[in-house]
């Protein structure tokens, strides 16, 4: 059979058996190759430098908060300069801290947490993991980019508008996100940009998890059972189901929230409001309906910044452990039963927003349950290091410190899963502490392990390890300098998005505030230690072997970096599965594929 | 042995369809609850009568999935007709897709249908933020209405494909645009039926 | 390497839980019945999460410690009974604490969330906005006005929108800047938002509650000692968030009286 000649397809694919299966030849011109191109190696790494610019922005704007929290009457350098009326003297106002809070979340949790461990890696590898030459439809894939990306410039513009940028925060509460420029500034046009950049950003994560599921379902090579897929691959495609359903609840809010905004409906604003001496022209909206659809798809969002960083660890420590993962079945089994209850659990976060107190106690429950599986996962790995010729590479120190970081943050959740000791913490730096540990820390540990990890795959050069060490050790040690300490703000009562603790009993913890804001400052500068080795080594490092790691997947059968349609023509047979390490002799592991040139005729 | 061949050639973009089924469904499913949970506590909802037209309109749309099955089962005939061949030398004739072309007719019929029982509302004064019944009127209709353009042009795309010489995949376009189309159908009769009992 | 990592988390365990027994940073003393129950479940939770925590950190890094030994051959140890062990012992000790953790919680939320109004409680109306919180004592009466938004007037400290012209119940209502109560007397709060989302958070009285807009929302709590502690807003609400206070002044049933024959219009 041969494919259509409709399709264009290179010399190398003539005789490929599938036409459908990759659906474009190999790309030509600037354009087609590095700007709106249809291979998802490139659009992974697309995805990956929009995560790093992001994750870039958003940490500089945490320094600016850590600072003005810390050295409130200090001026920061330069920013009277950028923002002089924001900043008159180079000290922000109330409103720009808060503004520069709204950025830093959402830039995280959407563009860097979102992209980077679901969509960067996850297009990088999943086609090649399980065996296919790219995604089931590389046109939406590429859409799927590309509207990320516009969303991004959309969220990035209310910087520049004239009433400032959004001060309601990443979760955005109506009515404060809903009611327009009347309650305050920021919340007029920058506002609106920010309900639709999530909107797009939406339309784009959409796209992006069809093609991981179809890619999944239908693209897997010869013997490519779904038991016998990296567990990285398990993650992603678990991930983008969860991503399906979340994604798909909150475009609708947005839609809303946008309509209330500029269309003047009254979805989530109740009548009576009088904000700024003004009796709002709306009736009978409910704010709790938009704090359901937010966090109805939140707390499963919490799960697709955080599975990937499973998977990616599951999938990388049996690498460096030289031994088998302890359990694999068992981990699918706790990541389907993490992504099923991640959608029963989302009301523990409206504890205390005058839901009904009975529902308070039914989300808690399932709240606590999720931990059992959360717990399993981390127990296998602690397990698979045990008895372990553990080679300490820096993707390998990284798994490690997943874990520990993972485990930190992960116990905080004890206490804020029960209502009752909510009641204290909710709203206080607890909270900070707990969810930068158990989604923010852990999931940047899972990013730079698979960075460190497939960077060689990707670019053919392998990354520096001394500097890589470097950055993993002062990195571990500037997170838990500055995540920890939160946790003890939080118990002293100090409550979160304050742009000053000065003049109240919060006074007294000025000097913690200090501290963590020295760490954070130390952990960012180390993140230089990352940026260098990663351009450096993308110029100068050494040349990578096809396989540096010994590991067993299919993208380490396959030269580094891999060909255009990943197999180079010929076709993967997979017999074994991923987890073959540690049996007797040399080499210790077996190649999960074997590739063999196409027959001639099918 | 095929490589990739787990399930059928053509399958992704069946799997891809019932995939975006899944994600409507569900956004669906969120503008639902978000009407109950907003009626639920409202003292400003205002029922009002749904104009006749959108039932005239809901027969066009269920005549365009009975045309579309006619459709499929004369193009799929044609195609096996041809001695059996996974591959047409030339297109089909414009008479083998007659039926294909008479669907999209009456899809576009029903955009219009929607336009003019927009209008009539309109006319009544009921706009996006008269009142919350007519805020959701709006959304549910406008947005079942973009997703069912998304379908006419699935419906035109697998109609370009399958005039020029081709494969079979030409056939699973088809074949995909056709379960979007009826699921579209399905979704139109279940918001029917929420605006007849809600509004 | 390893030796290296595994001592460093040792370390960080090790300070990390150090600063949390000391009870360096902690809890303000409670000043509330219920506070009681809180602060017991609070203890509870620390002493079963900081075990998990320090058991957790300590096995992996003596894992780590093991697994740098270059010294061994032949091939890697496996866990001694593979998964299922892990399976048990997180099924266990977790499901455990879940079940100890639910039952006790369940009843101190209840205690603040689910039992009725004490029929002797004080009744306050309390309105927070952008960025203040107002609080309404009914007079001689013990009845409040009606509220009417569109009345609403700050620059004639009409906060709430009553209406003294023509609702007598409204006529004698005591409108405060902070919150006076008397001290071990059942209080009870009726929270509602004039504008956007608020809370009401007293740490010193455990409690913490939104103000959601459209909703009133009862909140009750007993102080149980004359103090003056600060009400702060936990809910985004706006550039001033961050300065939205009032003052808890907890007085003695008679300093209480007097303050309201004062405040009296």
């Amino acid at each position: 059979m041969d494919p259509s000649p409709a399709l264009s397809v290179g010399p190398e694919q003539a005789h490929r058996v599938e036409p459908a299966h990759s659906g474009h030849g190999p790309p030509r011109g600037f354009f087609r190759k590095h700007v709106f191109s249809l291979d998802h190696k490139v659009i992974g790494r697309q995805y990956l430098d929009l995560a790093l610019i992001a994750v870039a922005t958003g940490m500089v704007l945490s320094w600016l908060m850590r600072f003005h929290l810390a050295f409130p009457s200090s001026p920061v350098p330069g920013l009277g300069t950028v923002a002089p009326t924001a900043a008159a003297g180079g000290i922000m106002t109330p409103e720009l801290y808060l503004a520069l809070m709204t950025m830093h979340g959402t830039i995280m949790v959407f563009f860097v947490l979102t992209t980077a461990p679901f969509a960067g890696f996850g297009n990088y590898v999943l086609p090649i993991q399980v065996g296919a030459e790219d995604m089931a439809f590389p046109r939406f894939n590429m859409m799927s980019f590309w509207v990320t990306f516009v969303a991004f410039l959309v969220l990035i513009a209310a910087f520049f508008v004239s009433e400032g940028p959004p001060i309601s925060g990443w979760t955005a509460y109506a009515p404060l996100s809903a009611l327009g420029k009347d309650a305050g500034p920021g919340l007029g046009l920058g506002q609106t940009l920010w309900a639709v950049s999530i909107a797009i950003f939406c339309v784009g994560q959409l796209l992006g998890s069809l093609n991981f599921i179809a890619t999944t379902l239908d693209l897997r090579t010869r013997g490519m059972t779904l038991m016998r897929m990296p567990l990285s691959t398990w993650a992603w495609f678990i991930t983008s189901i969860i991503g399906l359903i979340a994604f798909s609840v909150l475009l609708p809010a947005c839609i809303l929230l946008i309509l209330d905004r500029v269309a003047g409906t009254s979805f989530f604003i109740p009548g009576g409001l009088v904000v700024s001496d003004r009796l709002q022209p709306h009736e009978g909206g409910s704010p709790l309906l938009w704090q359901h659809l937010f966090w109805f798809f939140g707390h499963p969002e919490v799960y697709i910044a955080i599975l990937p960083g499973f998977g990616i660890v599951s999938h990388i420590l049996p690498v460096f452990a030289r031994k088998p993962l302890l359990g694999p079945r068992v981990v699918i089994a706790c990541l389907v039963a993490i992504g099923f209850l991640s959608y029963t659990v989302w009301g523990h976060h409206m504890f205390l927003s005058g839901m009904n107190p009975l529902s308070a106690t039914l989300f808690s429950v399932p709240t606590l349950v999720i931990t059992i599986p959360a717990t399993i996962v981390v127990l296998l790995w602690i397990g698979t290091v045990y008895g372990a010729r553990m080679r300490f590479t820096t993707p390998a120190l990284f798994c490690l410190g997943f874990i520990s970081v993972f485990v930190s943050g992960g116990i905080s959740g004890f206490f804020l899963a029960q209502p009752s000791i909510d009641t204290y913490l909710h709203g206080t730096y607890f909270v900070v502490g707990h969810f930068h540990f158990v989604m923010g820390v852990a999931a940047m540990f899972g990013i730079f392990a698979g960075t460190y990890f497939w960077f060689p795959k990707m670019f053919g050069r392998m990354m520096n390890e001394k500097l890589g060490k470097l950055h993993f050790f002062l990195t571990l040690i500037g997170v838990y300098c500055t995540f920890m300490p939160m946790h003890y703000l939080g118990l002293a009562g100090n409550v979160r998005r304050y742009s000053a603790f000065t003049d109240d009993y919060m006074a007294g913890s000025l000097p913690l505030h200090k501290f963590i804001t020295m760490a954070a400052l130390f952990t960012g500068a180390v993140q230089l230690i990352f940026f260098i080795n990663l351009f450096y080594s993308r110029l100068r490092g050494p040349i990578a072997p096809a396989n540096p790691w010994q590991a067993t997947s299919l993208e380490w059968s396959i030269p580094s970096p891999p060909p255009f349609d990943n197999f180079g023509g010929r076709i993967p047979t997979v017999t074994h599965g991923p987890n073959e390490y540690g049996i007797e002799g040399q080499p210790d592991y077996i190649m999960q594929a074997t590739l063999e040139d196409l027959p001639e005729h099918a | 042995m095929h490589t990739a061949q787990i399930t059928a050639p053509g399958a992704p973009s069946r799997t891809g369809v019932w995939i975006g089924i899944a994600t409507i469904t569900m956004s669906f499913a969120a503008y639902t609850s978000a009407l109950m949970v907003r009626q639920g506590n409202a003292t400003d909802w205002h029922r009002f009568e749904l104009p006749r037209l959108l039932f005239f309109n809901t027969l066009l749309l269920l005549a365009s999935s009975a045309t579309l099955a006619f459709a499929r089962r004369r193009i799929g005939e044609s195609w096996n007709a041809r001695a059996g061949s996974d591959q047409l030398a030339r297109g089909l004739a414009p008479s083998e897709l007659t039926w294909l072309r008479v669907t999209l007719v009456l899809g576009i019929l029903f955009l219009g249908g929607q336009l003019l029982a927009w209008r009539q509302l309109t006319g009544q004064g009921l706009y996006l933020a008269s009142n919350p019944a007519s805020s959701f009127f709006y959304v549910l209709t406008v947005l079942h209405a973009l997703h069912l353009l998304g379908g006419i042009i699935g419906l035109a795309y697998a109609d370009t494909r399958l005039r020029v010489p081709g494969t079979r995949s030409a056939l699973s376009t088809l074949g995909s645009a056709t379960l979007y189309w009826h699921f579209m159908d399905v979704l139109w009769l279940y918001l029917m039926f929420l605006l007849l009992v809600r509004l | 390497m390893g030796k290296l990592l595994a001592g460093l988390l040792l370390v960080i365990t090790g300070v990390s839980a150090a600063v949390f027994a000391a009870r360096i940073w902690w809890l303000p003393p409670d000043i509330s019945v219920l506070g009681v129950g809180i602060d017991r479940q609070m203890g509870e939770t620390m002493i079963a999460s900081g075990a998990l925590f320090v058991l957790s950190q300590l096995v992996l890094a003596i894992f780590i410690w093991q697994s740098s030994d270059t010294s061994k051959t032949g091939p890697p140890r496996i866990f001694p009974g593979g998964a299922t062990p892990m399976v048990v012992i997180a099924t266990l000790l977790v499901g455990a604490e879940i079940l100890v953790l639910t039952l006790v919680g369940t009843r101190v939320w209840g205690g603040i969330f689910l039992s009725p109004p004490d029929p002797h409680a004080l009744a306050i109306d309390v309105q927070a906005e952008q960025f203040a919180y107002y609080f309404r004592y009914p007079g001689e009466d013990g009845q409040l006005g009606a509220t009417h938004p569109e009345l609403i007037d700050d620059g004639n400290n009409n906060f709430f929108g009553l209406d003294p012209a023509n609702d007598i119940a409204a006529r004698d209502d005591i409108v405060s800047g902070s919150l006076v109560i008397p001290v071990n007397r059942p209080i009870l709060l009726n929270l509602h938002s004039k504008d956007v989302g608020h809370a009401f958070y007293v740490p010193d009285l455990r409690i913490q509650q939104d103000f959601v807009p459209g909703l009133n929302i009862p909140l009750q709590f007993t102080a149980t000692q004359i103090v003056k502690k600060e009400i702060v807003c936990t809910q985004l609400c706006g550039l001033g968030h961050f300065n939205m206070r009032a003052y808890l002044d907890v007085e003695s049933a008679e300093q209480f009286q007097q303050w309201l024959r004062d405040q009296a219009p």
